[in-house]
C-alpha cells in the first residue's frame, strides 16, 4: 500500500502537548514539512523562545539552541554571523517578539541579519494564563485586560511586521493564518519562501502567523478559527507586507 | 600597550572570533580594536549591537555554535547582561566577559572603582550559578588571565569574568603577548550547534521543568564548581615570609598597596601583601593558613568594603581584620595608603 | 632607579601623547615603565594629565605619590601639582601659558616659553614634543637618540613629514635648556 501522509522526518515521534484547537501544532508540522521538502534538516538550527512554544525542542529533530524571553533574533544573530553557511530561524510569540523583545527584532531586521522569524500571533500570552499582549486587540478581554483593551487605559496594539517592513535590512515579510486549509497551504509556502530567500542571502524574512488560543480567548476551536477571520485579520491584515526580491513564482 | 587594547589583542591570539559589545565608557577601546581587528581574522565577526541585552545574547547565540566568544562592558551594562550570564551558565556555555569597571551605584562616574565585586563573584543574575572571575592588576596580567580565560571557558563550558577597573583599561605598559593559537588546533566541542549532519541532533536548553531533574541538572553545575574550586584557585604574596601584618588587596588597589608595602618595609614595618588573582574560586584555604600565624590583617579596596566579608570567611575568626577602603572611583597613592597601614601597624604594637 | 613624573595640561595640548613617548622610550630602552593617563569624559578643553614611572627595577604602583619631575603645560596644573612634587624635584613649565610661579624654594625649576618656540616650526606645532626634548635634556631618563626612534615609530608610519617636524620640535626643545 502506497503511504500518501506521514510525519515529517525533521519532528520526532513525541505527541504534541499543546491544547486543541491551538495553532503552533500545525506551525510546527509545516515548518517541519518545508525542512524535509528543502532537506534542511542537517543544516538548519532553530532557535525556540520562552512561551507557550519553548518546549519546540522537544518536537523538532533538528539542532536548537533556547533563547531567554525575548533575545531570540540576537541569539540567531550570534548563531547565524558564526556559521552563515547554516539556516537559522528563530520561533517566537507576539510577547517575546512585539513586547520584551521589541529592540533585538527591529534591530535585527535592521541590521538585515540574515534569518528567519517565524512570528506566532494570537493576541493573548498563552503559557502564563492568558495575559494581554502586546497583540491583543482593542475590546478583546485577557486576565489582565478584564474590561476589555481599551486605548485610554491599555493603550493600543502594536503592529510589528508592519513596521519591520520598514526597515531597509528587511526583505521579505508576509502575514499568514492557520485557521484554514487554503491559509495554512499560504502559510507553508512563506515559510518555504522565506528559508529559500535566506539561502540565497536576501537579509531579514519574516512569516508571521495569526494563530488562534481557544483556551485563553475561551471559545471552542471552531469560533477560534472563525474569530481570526472576523476580527483580528482586520486588525492585522493578511498578506504580503514586503517582498523586496519580488519573485513571481512564490505569488500567490 | 594599552589595558583595553591589551584584552583585545590577547582575546584574538586565544582564537576568539566574536565580539559583540555596546559603548560604555571606560572600555570602548576595546570594541574600537576589535572592529579594527576581528574583520582582519578569518571568520571574524564583530557587532555594535544595540544594547548590552542584545550584546550578551549575541553571545550565547556564537557560542552555541561553537566559537570562542567575547564581550565587555562597565558597571552599569553588566547589570544588564546579567540575564545572559545566569543562562551562560544554565546553558553551559564558555564565553569572555570583560568589565571594566567604575565608580558605582547607578551612572556613578568613569573613574576606577572595585565597587563591582559582589555583582561579579556572587553573581547578579538569578539562579544557583557561580562564575570564574579573574581579578588582573597588570597589563601583563590582563593578557595572561584573558588567554587563559578563554582555555577554562571551554574547559569547564562555563562563562569567565575579568574584573579589571577603568585605571587598568586605559594604563599603558610593556607586555609580552601569548602567541596565537591555531584555530584548527583549539579542541572539538561535541555539543556545538551545527546543523545535525551526519549525527543525532542537539539542542541547549536551560528550562527543565521536572524539579527532580532541574535539581540533577542544578548539582551536575555544582560538581563543576566544586571542581574548579579544587583546581583553579590563584594568589600571590608579596613580602609574606615575616609579614606581622598582611595586606589583602585585588587588582589595580594591590598594585598601589604594593608600593605601599614596599615604602613601609624600606622602614622596617614588616608588613606583607596576599593578592588573590581568582576572586572566584577566592583563597579561603590560603587566607585561613595565613591567620594561623598572622593576626593581623588589613584589607584595602576601593569601595566601601566587598573582598572584606570574603576575608572574614576565609580567618574564621581566627585573627583581627581592618578595613580601609575608598569609593566613588577615588584613586589613592601608595603614600596614603602606607600612613594608614603603618598607623595600624603601631596602634597594634606591633613594631 | 625609579623615577615618577607627571605631565599635565589642557586637553589636547598632548600631555597624554608626552608620557607615551616617554614611556615607550624608557620599554626601547629595556626599563620597566608604567603609563596611567587620567580619561575625562570630555575630549577637549578638560584638564589631563599621565603618571609615567620609569624604573630599573619592577614598578609596584604605577600611581606615583611624590613624583621626582612634574612637566606643567598650564596654570592650574601648576597649581594642582606643585607641592606633590618631592622635595629637591624638578618643575618644567610652560611659561608662555604660566604666569605663576611655584612658591617653594626646594625644587629647581626650568621655564620653556613654548609658543615662541612653536614660530620657529612650520605650523607653529610641536609644543609638547619640544617639551619633551627640554624634559629628557635635564632628567637625562632617556636619551635623544631613542626619543628620535619613537617619534619615527609613532609618526613616521603614516607620514614622514609629521615625522620630520617632531624630530625638529624635540631637538628645539633639547638645545633650548644648556
Amino acid at each position: 500500500m502506497k503511504k500518501i501522509f506521514s510525519r515529517p522526518k525533521s519532528l520526532k515521534t513525541t505527541p504534541f502537548h499543546y491544547c486543541p484547537g491551538c495553532g503552533h501544532s500545525i506551525i510546527h508540522r509545516l515548518i517541519g514539512e518545508v525542512i524535509d521538502e528543502m532537506n534542511l534538516q542537517e543544516k538548519i538550527i532553530g532557535v525556540p523562545p520562552a512561551g507557550c512554544a519553548v518546549l519546540a525542542y522537544n518536537y523538532f529533530d533538528i539542532d536548537m539552541g533556547e533563547a531567554s524571553h525575548g533575545r531570540a533574533a540576537a541569539v540567531a544573530t550570534g548563531l547565524k554571523r558564526a556559521v552563515p553557511d547554516r539556516v537559522v530561524f528563530t520561533y517566537q510569540g507576539d510577547g517575546d517578539m512585539a513586547a520584551i523583545g521589541t529592540a533585538e527584532s527591529i534591530h535585527a531586521a535592521a541590521r538585515g541579519e540574515n534569518i528567519t522569524t517565524i512570528f506566532v500571533n494570537n493576541g493573548v500570552y498563552g503559557m502564563t494564563g492568558g495575559q494581554m499582549a502586546p497583540t491583543t486587540i482593542l475590546g478583546q478581554n485577557t486576565t489582565t485586560s478584564p474590561r476589555g483593551r481599551k486605548e485610554k487605559v491599555e493603550g493600543f496594539p502594536i503592529n510589528l511586521s508592519e513596521m519591520l517592513a520598514i526597515a531597509p535590512g528587511s526583505s521579505y515579510i508576509e502575514r499568514t493564518a492557520v485557521n484554514t486549509p487554503a491559509n495554512i497551504l499560504k502559510t507553508k509556502k512563506a515559510i518555504a519562501k522565506a528559508f529559500r530567500l535566506q539561502i540565497q542571502g536576501y537579509g531579514f524574512t519574516l512569516v508571521e502567523v495569526l494563530s488562534a488560543c481557544p483556551t485563553n480567548w475561551k471559545m471552542d476551536p471552531l469560533k477560534a478559527s472563525k474569530w481570526i477571520d472576523e476580527v483580528m485579520a482586520s486588525h492585522f491584515p493578511l498578506g504580503v507586507l514586503k517582498d523586496t526580491p519580488g519573485d513571481k513564482k512564490d505569488a500567490h | 600597550m594599552r589595558g583595553n587594547h591589551v584584552v583585545g589583542e590577547a582575546a584574538i591570539r586565544a582564537g576568539c572570533r566574536y565580539y559583540f559589545g555596546y559603548p560604555i565608557t571606560p572600555q570602548n577601546e576595546i570594541p574600537e580594536y576589535m572592529s579594527e581587528k576581528l574583520p582582519e581574522a578569518e571568520g571574524g565577526v564583530f557587532i555594535q549591537a544595540e544594547s548590552e541585552i542584545a550584546s550578551i545574547h549575541m553571545v550565547i547565540g556564537a557560542s552555541m555554535a561553537g566559537g570562542r566568544v567575547m564581550t565587555s562592558s562597565s558597571g552599569p551594562g553588566i547589570s544588564l547582561k546579567q540575564e545572559g550570564i545566569s543562562f551562560l551558565c544554565a546553558l553551559e556555555l564558555p564565553a569572555v566577559i570583560v568589565n571594566m569597571s567604575r565608580g558605582g551605584p547607578g551612572l556613578g562616574n568613569i573613574a576606577p572603582s572595585q565597587s563591582d565585586y559582589f555583582q561579579a563573584t556572587r553573581g547578579g543574575g538569578h539562579g544557583d550559578y557561580r562564575t570564574i572571575v579573574f581579578g588582573p592588576n597588570s597589563c601583563q596580567e590582563l593578557a595572561d588571565l584573558t588567554y587563559e580565560g578563554f582555555n577554562l571557558a571551554d574547559k569547564y563550558r562555563t562563562p569567565v569574568l575579568i574584573l579589571g577597573d577603568g585605571m587598568l583599561g586605559q594604563m599603558m605598559e610593556p607586555v609580552e603577548l601569548p602567541q596565537e593559537i591555531p584555530l584548527k588546533k583549539l579542541p572539538a566541542k561535541d555539543w556545538a550547534l551545527t546543523g545535525a549532519k551526519g549525527r543525532p541532533s542537539r539542542f541547549i536548553r536551560s528550562l527543565i521543568l521536572d524539579p527532580i531533574k532541574e535539581e540533577e541538572h542544578n548539582w551536575k553545575l555544582m560538581r563543576k564548581y566544586e571542581k574548579i574550586i579544587r583546581e583553579e584557585v590563584k594568589w600571590e604574596t608579596y613580602f609574606a615570609d615575616d609579614a606581622k601584618m598582611m595586606v589583602i588587596a585585588f587588582g589595580i588597589a594591590a598594585r598601589i598597596a604594593k608600593g605601599a608595602i614596599k615604602r613601609l618595609r624600606e622602614e622596617g614595618v614588616k608588613v606583607g601583601l596576599l593578592r588573590p588573582i581568582t576572586l572566584w574560586p577566592f583563597p579561603f584555604k590560603a587566607i585561613k593558613d595565613f591567620s594561623k600565624k598572622v593576626k593581623h590583617f588589613f584589607v584595602f579596596e576601593m569601595n566601601m568594603g566587598q573582598m572584606v566579608e570574603d576575608v572574614k570567611l576565609g580567618i574564621e575568626g581566627n585573627a583581627e581584620v581592618h578595613f580601609y577602603g575608598r569609593p566613588g572611583g577615588v584613586i589613592l597613592t601608595p603614600l596614603e595608603i602606607a600612613r594608614v597601614i603603618s598607623s595600624q601597624y603601631y596602634q597594634k604594637r606591633l613594631g | 632607579m625609579l623615577i615618577k613624573t607627571i605631565f599635565s595640561g589642557f586637553g589636547g595640548q598632548g600631555v597624554i601623547m608626552m608620557g607615551y613617548l616617554l614611556a615607550t622610550a624608557g620599554m626601547v630602552e629595556g626599563k620597566n615603565v608604567t603609563c596611567l593617563p587620567s580619561y575625562g569624559a570630555e575630549v577637549r578643553g578638560g584638564t589631563a594629565n599621565c603618571t609615567v614611572v620609569v624604573s630599573s627595577e619592577e614598578i609596584a604602583s604605577p600611581v606615583a605619590s611624590e613624583p621626582e619631575y612634574a612637566v606643567l603645560m598650564n596654570n592650574p596644573s601648576l597649581i594642582r601639582f606643585q607641592n606633590q612634587v618631592q622635595s629637591g624635584g624638578t618643575i618644567f613649565l610652560n611659561s608662555s601659558l604660566i604666569e605663576d610661579r611655584p612658591i617653594r624654594g626646594d625644587l629647581e625649576i626650568y621655564e620653556i616659553p613654548l609658543n615662541d618656540l612653536t614660530k620657529q616650526l612650520p605650523e607653529n606645532r610641536g609644543a609638547n614634543v619640544i617639551m619633551v626634548g627640554a624634559f629628557i635634556k635635564k632628567s637625562g631618563l632617556v636619551s635623544p637618540e631613542t626619543m628620535i626612534r619613537v617619534l619615527k615609530n609613532t609618526f613616521g608610519g603614516k607620514n614622514p613629514a609629521v615625522f620630520k617636524l617632531n624630530k625638529s620640535a624635540l631637538m628645539l626643545g633639547y638645545e633650548y635648556l644648556k
